[in-house]
């Protein structure tokens, strides 16, 4: 791309110990006061607080560290790393990484939100309720469905509470002897064949017909035995499956419920609603359409909806309104129960509330329109790139994103696109995400270049890939050898990442495996 | 360390092609298809294969047998490779491949690398059996066993992956298979499955947390055979056909299944083993009242699930168990080699392959089934 000049970047490098290797004996960070004794004498000892069986014998191994060099020890790690704002987050696709406003951070840190105790009393939560409340009422038109529940803690939760609602549905209607699967397609996200396993149903997944979901094998596999069918519109492809209204048809008429997973929902808000597509059910991740920050795998929150018909199910507490009080409502005999501590993620809830708030009506339809919009430019960008392509529905539009390959590259070159994710990283950019799996796309890459970035990032973030892909013709052992300007190189052994005797995710099991 | 590759040309492998020949197996045709006007395929497939290598010259030790074995194109491309064993030039056989592969496994090879066509990929398999890690540059007329990479450059990239990123790679079965040339030049498929052997595969492997690494196939493998055992209805008998995947099934039942043959179980014991088309419909008629399910898989980028490696499960038998108690089972990286290709039926009852068509439930997890399209 003309007039494009990549970044020069370096990310600085620390040969940093782990926290638990660092601190002196006896060092401390705070100095906590003695308990007043009017304290102590009301509430009893801590010791008189916590259950004999409960209490520690040993005090734990923490590292003894000061607050000085805790922080460093922190920053450093910090900025070894990349973040989303950065750099141009366009690779990280079905993530909808869109800028989050800071206005929505001053908000979750004022008082009324920080300081909000999940123990106080109802009457004094009202304001955040309210704000919960009303959060379900545009999601409700968004979507069109009957109520919703903030209790998940993300979209791959939101999916397993639909299964359990499933389970729950059929159980009471004595029809789960029967009822025992869950039907979903290759290029919906494997979390809705994960979950309804994991809810022990059996899980069948349609194969694809040049992309799009293929509706005859639904019809040839729907039956009696049809429990729900879980899908992804438009799918991590980018294409909108047409004819969605007659899935949810075709197992309606079998007696199985519909489920709409709408983690890709940032190109459909205000254009396609879940209700008239025939679903019963479905969830937006606020996390993601609804601006709400993440990475990192979280905060999250998913929003679960669903039809009158399925509410009595839903997780406890829905938040309610009766004569002008908001209500925290467990008394709900059907429900399928706790699936999180206190209210899910209220944080997340409250950003969505004030990005819906900013944005207002037109303004999220604007928001799809400028998110296919900005997909097509990209699309435009790198179709003219050599070695990439993308398959399946030529000349059917994408919405707003798409799963790419680099197939030819790879053929071309020996380089595809794992090569290719190492190097992206040393133009400043921190994610360049593949696929689900399996690869069903050979050699693929999925951007997503939400309705945040501008038409320079975009020619920015192309011009990224095209020089990556000049280097894998021209200079392949630039490719080979990437990434070079990180703090963290290529692991020369993947192999240890999956040697249960040589990784370890606690200290404790670190120590042992290298008999420290 | 570098990195030993062993080498074997067969020079004549995918001259029977272009004249018509359907093969280059024996003597006779080896001669008719030269009087044809035929030209060697092979050498010229095993170049591109070798001109992509280049970079890794000083990576690897090349060994491989002399002239136009491996030793003439090693050279023509560059390379230098240490030459072993000894051949008649231009009267090459079968008994040299074979004899070159077990020499080559004797320098302790860590990778063969071999271009021929189905002939050359059984001398191989009769040479070493599944003891060498393989892959197959496709220089023959006849391609129906999965040893072989999709095209020269392909194989290439997977000796280059091999050696310079090991941990990238993972190695998978890949089936052996030949048909009887001289069936085929009588316009009769008759194709056999002879065995497995190891080739490399990329794996895919990812760092990103969001959708790390993809499982390999023997995980697969046994998640498959746990559902199927899960499943086992003690009163039916199961007819096992053969391959990798199937064999996981007996594995896991700790029974003395074959690899390439077919096995009835009922209640998880081992009632037969090996079972021929006539043993299998004697067993039908024997136990009337039971009721029998064949358990098959698909072959690797072939695409059949009847009629090839598994004739013992003729239309007779397919007829009697009934088609809707056949549990088709495969690995999702075996359906994926099939890019969108249907499973494909022939069982030699053109009437019985149309009954066959159409959507199937494939098991490819535990509780986990994929539908797929089949077609004759």
């Amino acid at each position: 791309m003309k007039g494009i000049k990549l970044k020069k970047y370096h990310a600085p490098k620390y040969d940093e110990p782990l926290i638990m290797e660092i601190g002196v004996d006896g060092r401390r960070g705070i100095m906590v006061p003695q308990v007043d004794k009017e304290i102590d004498d009301t509430v009893g000892t801590l010791e008189d607080l916590i259950p004999a069986k409960s209490q520690r014998k040993k005090a734990p191994a923490l590292p003894e560290i000061d607050q000085y060099h805790t922080l460093m020890h922190f920053l450093r790690l910090s900025q070894m790393t990349l973040g989303m704002e950065t750099g141009i987050d366009i690779g990280e696709g079905t993530c909808t990484m869109k800028y989050s406003p800071k206005v929505n951070e001053e908000l979750v840190r004022s008082p009324q939100m920080a300081e909000v105790h999940p123990l106080q009393p109802e009457k004094t939560l009202q304001g955040i309720l309210e704000i919960a409340y009303e959060l379900r009422n545009y999601l409700k038109a968004i979507s069109g469905m009957d109520e919703f529940c903030f209790q998940t803690g993300g979209g791959a939760h939101a999916t397993y509470i639909n299964a359990c609602i499933t389970r729950k549905y059929f159980q009471e209607r004595g029809e789960l002897g029967t009822r025992n699967e869950v039907i979903t397609t290759q290029f919906t996200h494997p979390c809705n064949a994960a979950t309804p396993s994991t809810a022990g149903f059996r899980v069948i997944i349609l194969p694809h017909k040049n992309g799009y979901p293929d509706l005859d094998a639904l019809k040839s596999v729907v039956s009696e035995r049809t429990a729900a069918i879980h899908m992804t519109n438009p799918e991590d492809t980018g294409l909108y499956n047409p004819v969605v209204d007659e899935f949810t048809k075709a197992v309606h008429d079998a007696g199985g419920l519909c489920f709409y997973d709408q983690a890709n929902a940032n190109g459909i808000m205000s254009v396609a609603r879940a209700r008239e597509a025939g679903f019963d059910a479905c969830h937006f991740n606020l996390h993601k359409t609804f601006s709400s920050p993440h990475g990192c795998e979280g905060p999250a929150a998913g929003a679960y909806g669903c039809t009158e018909a399925l509410a009595a199910y839903l997780p406890v507490p829905v938040v309610t309104k009766l004569s002008d009080a908001y209500h925290l409502d467990f008394d709900r005999p059907k429900s399928i129960g706790k699936v999180r501590s206190f209210y899910g993620n209220l944080p997340a809830v409250l950003r969505a509330y004030a990005w819906i708030r900013s944005m207002g009506p037109k303004g999220i339809k604007t928001t799809a329109e400028i998110s296919i919009l900005n997909n097509q430019y990209l699309e435009h960008l790198l179709s003219q790139i050599d070695g990439i392509s993308y398959p399946y529905a030529e000349g059917k539009p994408r919405f707003e994103q798409i799963r790419y390959s680099m197939a030819k590259l790879k053929e071309e070159t020996g380089l595809g696109s794992h090569e290719i994710q190492n190097r992206i990283v040393d133009f400043g950019i921190q994610s360049y995400w593949l696929s689900h799996h399996p690869y069903v796309v050979p050699e693929p890459f999925t951007p997503e270049p939400c309705e945040t970035y501008s038409k320079e990032d975009i020619e920015y973030w192309a011009t990224a890939i095209e020089q990556a892909c000049k280097e894998a013709r021209e200079t392949p052992e630039i490719i080979e050898s990437a990434p070079h300007n990180q703090a963290i190189h290529q692991i020369k052994d993947f192999s240890q990442a999956e040697d249960a005797d040589r990784w370890a995710i606690t200290w404790r099991a670190y120590k042992k495996k290298t008999k420290k | 360390m570098k990195k030993k590759i062993g080498l074997i040309v067969n020079p004549v492998a995918g001259m029977g092609g272009r004249v018509g020949l359907k093969g280059s197996d024996g003597k006779k045709i080896h001669k008719m298809a030269l009087a044809l006007g035929a030209v060697p395929v092979s050498p010229k497939r095993t170049c591109e294969a070798l001109n992509v290598l280049s970079g890794i010259q000083t990576k690897i030790e090349l060994f491989t047998y002399p002239a136009e074995m491996g030793q003439d194109e090693a050279v023509l491309c560059g390379l230098s490779p240490n030459v072993i064993g000894s051949i008649q030039k231009g009267k090459t056989t079968p008994g040299d491949t074979i004899k070159a592969a077990r020499d080559l496994e004797k320098t302790g090879v860590d990778l063969l690398v071999f271009t021929g066509g189905d002939g050359t990929a059984r001398n191989i398999y009769d040479a070493v059996s599944d003891r060498l890690t393989v892959i197959g540059i496709p220089g023959g007329v006849k391609i129906h066993s999965g040893v072989y990479a999709a095209n020269p450059v392909k194989a290439a990239r997977l000796i280059i992956d091999f050696v310079t990123s090991p941990s990238k790679i993972a190695l998978q079965t890949a089936e052996v298979m030949d048909i009887d040339e001289e069936m085929v030049r009588q316009d009769k498929v008759s194709a056999k499955l002879y065995g497995y052997m190891k080739i490399p595969y990329e794996r895919g492997l990812n760092q990103s947390s969001k959708a790390g690494s993809n499982p390999k196939d023997e995980m697969f493998q046994d998640e498959i055979a746990l559902d199927v055992i899960h499943n086992m209805d003690p009163k039916v008998i199961y007819l096992v056909s053969a391959g990798t995947t199937t064999k996981a099934i007996m594995d896991k039942l700790k029974l003395e299944g074959t690899l390439l043959g077919i096995d009835a179980v009922k209640n998880k014991q081992l009632i037969s083993a090996d079972l021929n088309e006539s043993a299998i419909l004697q067993l039908l008629a024997r136990e009337p009242e039971t009721p029998f399910n064949i358990i098959t898989t698909v072959i690797g980028r072939q695409g059949y699930i009847f009629g090839r490696g598994n004739q013992q499960i003729s239309p007779a038998v397919i007829r009697r168990v009934g088609k809707e108690n056949v549990i088709v089972i495969a690995t999702i990286n075996k359906i994926l080699s099939l890019n969108q290709e249907p499973f494909l039926v022939d069982t030699g009852d053109p009437e019985l392959d149309k009954e066959l068509e159409g959507y199937i439930r494939v098991t490819t997890g535990f509780g986990k089934q994929h539908i797929y399209n089949v077609s004759s």
